[in-house]
Formats: structure tokens, sequence, C-alpha cells
């Protein structure tokens, strides 16, 4: 059994260089494809043979996105559209847009300007995905998209081929929500960081070795006796909890992530594809599933119920709303999240999040302020 | 000759918008239904339903503009909601909270309804609504058009939501969806739509005998009696209204028209009388906007694949090369000498595709612009020093244009 520290590394080492682990992936005949948030069917880019890379934005200094944003775009739309401008990108054959937003409908077009080389393809979900009529709408738009991989890729997608990248993404989710099984079972075996890499790492690694790196993590996780019942055990919601600075001060401050529902990590792979004979089928049913997310119609607000059944199943102190800056819809959600966990007396503390601009003094003092908080309820 | 043909539009647009009102707030008392709904929506099926229909923008707009907004906006910040969300948003939000506004209120929802054609925001904000009044919410979401044509897969998706609003009125309504009513409504919103866009487009003319602000007054109408052939009246009239101007070769706008310019975007309803006044004391004349189109729901009588493809097709809800196609033809059709921008804090659609919008159009005009930072209720978001200096500019350019000398913008 490798010992966690070496299996973590791995994933360190991809992460700390991505544009080589993407070139890596290139150099290998394999065409790079661009998978912007928040959602897209990355199994058809895989069942076509391609690589999907998530690009996100990252932390980078906006100088050329200024003049296509105004200053209150997200800073996740704004370091993804410098990136397009600063040839960030450049390494993309193809690029795979959802538009759930308002903004993320606006990149759909500003990306034809900023980047008019690479092939977009565009994966619209429909809000309404309870519906037979919004499943059937979404199947057809899987389709044509596959369609279009297919052109990009010169290789067919066969329902064979489909079926086992559904069946490699499936084993992928599998092993990641037994990794965070694990750490809500046993906090304290990773820090916020660690676990932090582990999600990050899908986005940048052949999924199918991904898969074999949790696996193995899994496997020594549970069977390290080392650790010790720690407090300030914290579920983690919101977009993202980049910038790395958050993340090292909830690692100084000796934070420990016992579940999540961050768009970027665990709504990622919490909903598995579904069983069924037609393989495109399986993918618009999979969206049926999704709900507590707040980019897609939740009327009933399923998503305050999945915080509060989140947190009192990992036995959290308290939940960190990490608040994406100018992201409407989870400052929409906010409210009510906050008054669902106020009923079930779970403590919450809304954190601003911008990747561009991190206030590291005043976030450390208001988790110093979180944490005692928590310690006199205790 | 009826009380309504003896009124002059203004007293008509009071007259209507009373009865309208008068309708909405007793209609409980009246055994009526009542349901709270996005501006562009299809309320064909609600009024084919005798449903009253009130409009949670329309109201925000309304109390924006008497001065009221900047209470409820404290009351949204205590209810936790953050200053970035839209100001509509925020003032229905916390009017839903109090049932108390400086202006006429309104009553109770039994149920709420928004369509995606205008933006996501309404989802998370009529969620936050129905949460608020635990009434049921449907959703009809027209998917955003990525490319210029809205997709049969689209529209088939549309049309299976018009299947389930029916299904979902029947089920609140306690009795079956009213076909024959609907039959007709649609028939008379067609109507209303057809008349609309004539009366708006008087605007053309050069003079105009429109004055553009006045849009914003009528546009209430649209939203709110689409369906009533009270509003096909009310536009024949606005338009019967405008060739009597045109015969006496006067205008509603009453000063010089030296400039025409096309205003892209919301109005700023917090400072709008300072808005008119300071283009109307420059001379300048509001013709072109994208309003009219809005409301421009045409279709086929009984088609629903056309209905369907009519909401999805409503210009926020189109791709960057036809909203820029549309700009140009206003800019064009209405003669426009120059364009305001409006940033808007409130609405990121309208907002982050604005540059590609307002430099393309440009390129396709040469008619200078400018762009100035608003919002469409939130008073804070406005500086008029701003507002005046950046008309002045514009003026200034549109005029350098008229005397020949190229403009680079």
């Amino acid at each position: 059994m490798k010992p966690i520290d070496d299996l973590l590394y791995e994933m360190k080492v991809i992460l700390a260089d991505i544009p080589a682990a993407v070139k890596a992936q290139k150099n290998q005949g394999k065409k790079i494809i661009g998978v912007f948030p928040v959602y897209a069917p990355e199994e058809l880019i895989h069942a076509a043979g391609m690589f999907p890379v998530g690009c996100w934005g990252g932390r980078v200094n906006i100088s050329k996105a200024a003049t296509l944003l105004p200053p209150f775009a997200c800073p996740v739309m704004q370091s993804i559209t410098e990136k397009c401008l600063t040839g960030g990108y450049d390494m993309l054959d193809g690029a795979l847009i959802s538009a759930p937003c308002d903004t993320l409908k606006c990149f759909t077009q500003n990306f034809k300007k900023t980047n008019p080389n690479v092939k977009a393809i565009y994966c619209v979900y429909p809000q309404n995905n309870k519906l037979e009529g919004g499943v059937r709408y979404l199947y057809n738009e899987l389709k044509k998209i596959g369609k279009e991989l297919e052109e990009l890729s010169g290789s067919k997608i066969t329902e064979q081929k489909l079926q086992n990248s559904i069946r490699v993404y499936n084993e992928n989710r599998e092993a990641m929500m037994e990794f965070t099984r694990i750490l809500s079972e046993k906090p304290g075996l990773l820090t916020p960081s660690q676990r932090h890499t582990v999600a990050k790492a899908r986005y940048f690694m052949d999924k199918e070795a991904h898969t074999v790196l949790v696996l193995e993590l899994n496997e020594a996780l549970r069977a390290d006796q080392s650790h010790s019942n720690p407090n300030r055990k914290v579920l983690l919601a919101g977009i993202m909890t980049e910038p790395d600075g958050l993340l090292q001060i909830l690692d100084e401050l000796k934070f420990n992530v016992a579940a999540d529902e961050i768009a970027h990590e665990s709504r990622q792979f919490r909903n598995p594809v579904p069983q069924g004979i037609d393989q495109y089928d399986r993918l618009a049913r999979q969206w049926q599933n999704v709900e507590g997310c707040s980019v897609v119609y939740d009327p009933g607000g399923k998503r305050g119920q999945h915080i509060v059944k989140l947190a009192k199943e990992a036995a959290v102190d308290g939940v960190l709303y990490c608040q994406m800056k100018f992201c409407e819809e989870e400052e929409f959600d906010y409210p009510y999240v906050k008054s669902a966990l106020d009923e079930a007396q779970i403590p919450v503390l809304n954190i601003e999040i911008d990747p561009l601009s991190f206030g590291r003094e005043q976030t450390r003092t208001r988790l110093q302020a979180f944490i005692e908080q928590l310690e006199i309820r205790l | 000759m009826s009380e309504a043909a003896s009124l002059t539009i203004k007293e008509l647009v009071q007259k209507l918008t009373g009865d309208y009102y008068e309708g909405l707030c007793n209609a409980h008392e009246n055994g009526k239904l009542v349901a709270w709904c996005s501006s562009v929506a299809p309320q064909e099926f609600m009024e084919a339903m005798d449903i009253e229909v009130a409009y949670p923008e329309n109201h925000a707009a309304a109390i924006a503009a008497k001065g009221g907004a900047l209470e409820l906006l404290d009351h949204a910040d205590k209810q936790g909601f953050n200053n970035d969300i839209c100001a509509y948003a925020r003032i229905s939000l916390a009017y839903a909270d109090l049932m108390n506004s400086p202006i006429q209120d309104l009553p109770r929802p039994d149920f709420v309804t928004c369509t995606t054609n205008i933006c996501n925001t309404l989802i998370k904000w009529y969620e936050n609504l129905a949460r608020t009044f635990n009434v049921p919410f449907i959703l009809i979401d027209t998917p955003f058009n990525v490319e210029e044509t809205v997709s049969q897969n689209s529209i088939d998706y549309i049309k299976a939501q018009f299947v389930e609003f029916i299904h979902q009125l029947e089920i609140i309504c306690k009795r079956p969806f009213n076909y024959e009513k609907f039959d007709k409504v649609m028939e008379i919103s067609n109507e209303s739509s057809k008349e609309w866009m004539r009366a708006m487009s008087y605007a053309a003319y050069k003079p105009s005998p429109l004055d553009g602000f006045n849009i914003l007054n009528y546009m209430a109408l649209a939203v709110c009696i689409r369906g009533r052939q009270e509003s096909v009246d009310f536009f024949h009239a606005v338009s019967d209204e405008m060739e009597r101007l045109l015969d006496a070769n006067e205008s509603q706008f009453k000063g010089e028209q030296n400039y025409r310019y096309m205003w892209e975007g919301i109005a700023v309803w917090p400072y709008l009388s300072h808005n008119y006044k300071t283009l109307k004391n420059q001379n300048a004349i509001f013709v072109g906007s994208v309003y009219p189109y809005s409301w421009n729901i045409q279709y086929e009588h009984g088609n629903m694949d056309e209905m369907a493809r009519a909401y999805s097709e409503v210009p926020p809800n189109r791709c960057l090369s036809e909203q820029i196609k549309l700009r140009t033809s206003i800019m064009k059709d209405y003669k426009c000498d120059g364009a305001l921008y409006h940033m808007n804090r409130s609405c990121k659609l309208l907002d982050m595709m604005q540059q590609g919008l307002r430099s393309r159009v440009y390129e396709n005009t040469s008619a200078p612009y400018i762009v100035f930072d608003g919002d469409q209720a939130d008073p804070r978001s406005f500086a008029k020093a701003q507002f005046e200096t950046r008309v002045q500019a514009l003026i200034e350019n549109m005029e350098a244009e008229k005397n020949g000398i190229e403009v680079k913008n």
C-alpha cells in the first residue's frame, strides 16, 4: 500500500504544472476539450477519444478582460475571460460550454469573439429537468453535441464506447463519494487543502488514472488509525473554495472538511449516471436526478434540506458558505439556506470568495471568530 | 362617443392602469386566483383561466420611480439578500415579506410563474417568492439561443412545458382548461402585439410625433393587459393620436428634435425625470429602443410551435449576433444620431455582452455612443453628474458628426 503522502504527491505534481499535464495529453495525440463551468457531459468527450480539461479560471491579474466585462462580473468569468484573451486556452481544440446562469450565457457569446479558432460546442441544459419534455430535449441536445465532438475528433462515439466512458466516470464518482465518506467518518486524516487537491486533480488527469489513485488513497485512509476525533468539523457550501489562500487558512486554523456541496467539487460527482439501455438517455436521466444546486431550478428548496442533511450526517460543527463574489445564484440561496441551518441549530459563516482579490487577514479574523463561536457552543 | 374615446392618451393610461389594479386587487373577493408572473411570459394561459396576474417587475419599477426603493432595499438587506442581486428582485422580495409599499399594493399570489426568456435570475427570485408565500411555482424554461435560430428541439421542449402549464393550472384552479377562451385570448394577444408595434413605430418619423419616454408608460399596459381587448383598443388609440399629431405637424415631445438617440437597456426608474430633462434640455429625443420588440409576441393564431418560438425569440434570449442585428436596424430605422448604453448594475445578462454589442453596432452605424453607470431600481448606483457629463459628450459628438467631423468611439 502506497503511503498517503505519495498518493497525494502524484496529484499535486499534476496541479503544480497544469499546462504540462495538458501538453502530455496532447503529445499522446489526444485533442483537448476545455470544459467550462458548471456542468458538461464529459463522458461524450471521453468516448470520442479526447481529453476533457477543466477551465474554471484561476488566479490571474485582470487586464484585458476589463475591456470586455464590467468590474462586477463574477471572478470566475473574469479570470476565464482573461485567459481567453491572453492565450491561456490556446492549447484547446474545442470548448464545451454550458449556460446555467446569465453571466455564462454571455460567455457563450463572448467566447466566439475571444477564441474564434477554438470550436465551441454548447450544452444549454434544461432548467425544467424533472419534466419528461426536459429529458427529451436534453437527449436531443446530447446527440447533437455527440455529433459535433465526433466531427472534431474524427472518431465515432459508438454505444459501446459511450457505455464504457459512463462506466469509467461512474467508477470515478463512486471512488470520490467513498473518499468524501471516509473523510466524513474519520475527519482529520487530510487537511482541507489536501482534500481539495484530490477533487481538483479530477479535472486534469485521465479519469481512469485518477480513479486508481483515489481507490488507493481510500484504502490507505481506511487503514490509517492515526486520526483523533478532531473538532472544527465543517461543511463547505458554494461554487469554489479557491483561491488557495482560503484553503491555507483553513489548514492553519485546523479546520476539518467533513463534507462539501461545492459546485467545483462534489456537485460534479455526487450524481452517478443511472443504469439504462440507451446511453444518451442515461446521460439525460442523470441531469433529471440533479437537485439541490444553485444553478438548477429548485422550486422545493431542496438545496437547504440537502445541506442540513449533509451537515447532520457528517456531524459537522458548522457550515462555511463560500459565497463566490457577484454570483447571484448563490446570493439568492443564502438567506433560506441560513434559515434552514438556524432551524437545525447549525452555525453558518458566510465568507466572500474572490479568487482575484483575496482578503487574507480579514478572512482569517472571521474564521477565528467563527471558531470561538463554535467553541462556546461546545 | 364612449367614455374611453373622449379621454386623452394620458387619461386612458391612467384609467386602464386603474381598472387593471382594481381587478387584480379585488380578485380574491371575486373568487378569482392571483398569479405573480414575469413580464414576458405566456399570459394567454392564465387569461384563459380568468386568473388575475400581477407583475413584480412592473411593481418594483413603479416603486423605484416613486422614490420608494430605498426602504425596501434596506429591508432586503436585512433579510440577507446581497446588494449585488438585481434590485427589482430585492424590492420584490422585501415587498413579499412586508406586503406594504408606497404604491398600490398587490394581493398575495396563489401561485407564481416565470419564463427564462428575459433572464435566469428570475428562477432564483421566484424560488424565493414561492417559499415566502408557500405557493406552487411553475417555470417555463426557454433555453438561451446560443445560435441565430430557435431550434425545433427548444420549441418542442417549450411546448411540453405549455402542456404541463395547462395541467398545473387545471390542478390549481380545480377546473378544466378553457380552450375556447384560450383561442380568443391568443387572437387578442396577437392583435395587441401588432397594434403595440404599430404605435411604437411612429418614433421612426422624423420629426417624431412620439416621445420615446412615453413608451415606458405604455409598456406597462403591454405587460399587464396584452391578452385583453382593452390593450388592442388602447394601442390603436395611440396610433390614431400619432396620426393626428403628424397631420398637425406636432409632437408629444415639447422641444427641438435636434438629436435622435437609442436608449439601450432598462430605464433608470429612480431618476427617470432627471434623465428625461437632461436629454430634453439638450434637444435630444428618445426614439430607438428594444422595449417595443420585447412585447412583440406574434405567432399564427393556434400554432403552438410558433407561440413557443415567439416567446423564445424575445431579444434578451438571443445570441449576440442577433442582438447586434436588432440594434443596428433600430439605429437605422429610427434614424438615430447616437446611442446611450446603460451599464445597469442589476442586469448581468444585458451587461456582460454589452461591450461586444456596442462596438459592433458602432461599426455598423458609425453613430457615436456613450456608456453610463446606473441601476434600474437602486438609486445608489447612479450619479447624476456622470450621466450629465456623458450626455453632454454624446451631444457634442452627434453635433460633430452632423458637421461632417468623424468621431471615433
